[in-house]
């Protein structure tokens, strides 16, 4: 028995499968799915510039007739939607699946939307694990559906799936021949004249596939001694099997299509039909397309946000056990930007010139919360660099604050680099900071294209950053160290005062978790005067006296990079 | 169906993932089913986490809630204060004696609490000096694995189900001090009983 954590699991699925191809993006809570896959044998996998690349490149060895395993986290499968939509149409080689991890709770995410609703568009089959044996077993069983119904595969889980361990029994790798490859354009040339018929072979499949769910042994009843009767799926089985254990559940391992006879045969067989899922309608809204009654909770279930059981009791009007209350006098704790982040400097300078700050997603998000409080926006990855030029559209021939975009260097490859040539091209202006800290931190330190480092550590090759910004054609190219607060301050200002043009600045000094090299730490002296200037830093090695306003420093954080020193009028902060 | 709860808090890069995984593997070694339920991404740079444990016969959730933790290991004193509705009636709270001060307390915008320690000792709470229990083990940052072994003198796993998942799991260089840091935690626990 192994204790594997959902994502450990749909890799191993994956390889017990034959599956020798990986392709994704990185993405919580999905991560380490592929980076398991990657460190067994006899596979390839690699990360891709972002999840439409991962998918098309899956699709391309799934063709080539090899078993192809993408994964990524749910907003990377609005990304993918493009290649994923017609791939319901040409259907697969050999066999595709997709993982779509799902972060309902948003504890790493900008939205909570329910990957459900892509399968039921896509017309892509979707399997619902509700812990990592099942994530084992689904993921494997996935490959040979995928190849019996020539269609991908969606698993979708979500945290409480992804990151949860659980004991699992591992078995051995199948043979897979992989499948002899044929031209075929009429189901792999999704023009109009081939793709009119592949829809016609899409809704025969969807009707083999809905005979199927009816049979297919995912679906389980668990009959219970009460009245009650839940339909749910996934993570939230497990709070409803907690939580209710008197209830009658339909367990529904395949979310996608429904089982609409299995369906209504459990709403006869229970007096009370609930549907019981987070942060959605999908589920609710299908089985009453069914053609039965749900009901509505005696209590409110939130329609946002993760169950638990205690909400899934609470839904049915039943008490929590006896507990303390909740404190409301403790000071928050949100995440910061470590000590010795190169990202700091940055914000905090733009912050100094009031600049309109269009921001993306990573690490460097932290800079929207105080006291660098330094970000106007941030929606989606790429969206900084392409609602920079919005702003300087709307803003076009008036006076405004200077207009900045921020973006690090694996969301710059992802699809920043697409947003800037259509700026280029517009011929629009403003400023663009790449913060390039040489890899992809926030979801654990992986490669991208311009660090050169590769998945499976195979010799590659670092993209020249301003190389392919200056081919775009942006004249002004810097490149500029983050941690040197006057270079940085100088960078910003002749960037930003140049107002026609559009400057690329490109900060670069790898992220401190990737070197994880410490200087001597630095110390506050007597001549502080408490004036809180390196405060504004937000440093979590810094703190302030709250009755003198002298500042200290934690030599146990501070990691030695010197940032707070440049902003000590008083030169009161000195290494040791 | 009735399992064991195990909430573990702190700060994101404290150590609580792996002192989960740890004590899950006690768990499994035991004979026992188990789930151990993590956060990753933003929340790992300095934000307040938890990590939940459930172990049993069976475990069907793998999340704690509102008055259901058994055990509450926490890895630092305000984070216990934060976590304390999750408590069950009558379940015990090993906290690390230690007081980080979070970045709104750091730049004066909020106040920690002034009573920290003193409240929690009114819930009857073991205050575990880990950090110097760790250093003197020979190992600064075993305090996890001291608060495990604070941890294992609550719950009746036999001391070689630890010692033989700790010596597997952590890195081979730091076998001997961290099983040092396992007995000192432990050690420190049934003393002060």
């Amino acid at each position: 028995m192994e204790l594997l954590s959902g994502n450990e699991a749909i890799a191993q699925g994956a390889w017990e499968a034959g599956a020798t191809i990986g392709v994704a993006y990185p993405g919580t809570p999905s991560t380490e799915t592929l980076e398991c896959f990657g460190r067994k044998e006899g596979v390839y996998a690699e990360w891709c510039t972002n999840e439409k690349v991962a998918v098309e490149v899956g699709l391309g060895a799934s063709a080539a007739g090899a078993r192809v395993i993408s994964t990524m986290k749910h907003v990377g499968v609005n990304v993918a939607a493009d290649p994923l939509f017609t791939a319901a149409y040409t259907g697969v080689g050999g066999g595709m699946v997709i993982l779509a991890a799902d972060d309902p709770g948003m504890y790493s995410s900008q939205n909570e939307q329910d990957s459900h609703y892509y399968a039921q568009a896509a017309h892509v089959p979707m399997m619902d694990p509700a812990d990592s044996a099942e994530a084992l077993a689904f993921t494997r069983d996935a490959f040979e559906f995928s190849e019996r119904f020539d269609v991908p595969f969606m698993i979708r889980s979500s945290v409480r799936v992804s990151h949860t361990k659980t004991p699992v029994e591992v078995g051995e790798r199948a043979a897979f021949e992989p499948k002899p490859y044929e031209k075929a354009p009429q189901k792999w040339v999704m023009m109009p004249a081939f793709a009119k018929p592949r829809r016609k072979v899409q809704l025969e499949r969807i009707e083999d596939l809905r005979a199927w769910v009816e049979e297919c042994p995912y679906n389980v009843v668990t009959k219970g001694a009460g009245k009650v009767g839940v339909i749910c799926a996934g993570a939230a089985y497990q709070h409803v099997a907690e939580a209710l254990p008197e209830a009658s559940v339909l367990k529904l391992g395949v979310t996608w299509p429904l089982p609409a006879g299995k369906i209504r045969a459990f709403a006869e067989s229970v007096e009370e039909l609930y549907v019981v899922e987070e942060a959605s309608e999908y589920l609710a809204s299908g089985v009453a397309a069914c053609g039965v009654d749900v009901r509505a909770f005696p209590r409110e279930l939130p329609r946002d946000g993760e169950l638990s059981p205690g909400l899934v009791r609470a839904a049915f009007g039943l008490e929590a056990p006896e507990h303390l209350p909740a404190r409301d006098d403790l000071p928050g704790r949100p995440p910061a930007l470590c000590p010795g982040c190169p990202h700091r400097l940055v914000f905090k300078e733009l912050t100094r010139l009031r600049a309109v700050v269009t921001g993306d997603i990573g690490c460097y998000t932290l800079g929207a919360l105080p006291p660098l409080a330094a970000m106007d926006t941030c929606v989606d990855m790429g969206a900084s660099v392409s609602m920079a030029h919005g702003f300087e559209l709307a803003w076009a021939g008036e006076e405004h604050r200077p207009v900045v975009a921020v973006i690090g260097d694996s969301t710059f490859g992802h699809s920043g680099l697409s947003s800037l040539i259509s700026t280029v091209y517009n011929c629009g202006s403003g400023t663009v900071c790449i913060l390039d800290n040489r890899t992809t931190a926030m979801t654990g330190r992986q490669g991208n294209p311009f660090n050169g480092v590769t998945l499976q550590q195979r010799p590659s090759r670092e993209l020249d950053l301003e190389g392919v910004v200056r081919a775009l054609g942006v004249e002004d190219v810097r490149v500029v160290d983050p941690h040197d607060m006057a270079a940085v301050r100088t960078a910003l200002k002749e960037a930003t005062s140049a107002a026609d043009e559009l400057s690329v600045l490109i900060f670069r000094a790898p992220c401190v978790l990737l070197e994880r090299k410490r200087r001597p730490p630095y110390a506050v002296s007597a001549a502080c005067t408490g004036c809180g200037v390196c405060t504004t830093l937000g440093c979590p090695a810094i703190a302030r006296d709250a009755e003198t306003g002298t500042a200290s420093i934690d030599a146990g954080l501070c990691i030695g990079c010197g940032q707070c020193a440049q902003y000590c009028r008083f030169d009161a902060i000195v290494a040791e | 169906m009735s399992a064991t709860t195990v909430l573990l808090c702190g700060v994101g890069g404290q150590g609580t993932i792996l002192a989960a995984d740890l004590l899950a593997r006690a768990a499994l070694a035991a004979g026992l089913d188990v789930k151990v339920s993590e956060i990753h991404g933003m929340a790992q740079r300095g934000g307040a986490v938890t990590t939940v444990v459930r172990f049993g016969d069976e475990v069907a959730s793998m999340v704690s809630d509102l008055g259901c933790a058994d055990i509450i290991v926490s890895f630092e004193t305000t984070e216990a204060l934060r976590n304390q509705a999750q408590l069950k009636a009558g379940g015990s709270l090993v906290v690390n004696d230690e007081a980080i001060k979070s970045l709104p307390v750091l730049t004066g915008k909020a106040q920690m609490p002034a009573r920290a320690r003193e409240d929690l000792v009114g819930l009857g709470a073991l205050l575990i000096p880990a950090e110097r229990l760790a250093r003197e083990a020979g190992n600064v940052k075993a305090s996890n694995v001291v608060l495990l072994g604070a941890l294992s003198a609550r719950l009746d796993f036999p001391v070689s189900a630890w010692e033989d998942t700790i010596s597997r799991r952590v890195p081979p260089k730091t076998v001997e001090a961290n099983l040092a840091a396992f007995a000192a935690g432990r050690a420190f626990v049934l003393n002060e009983a």
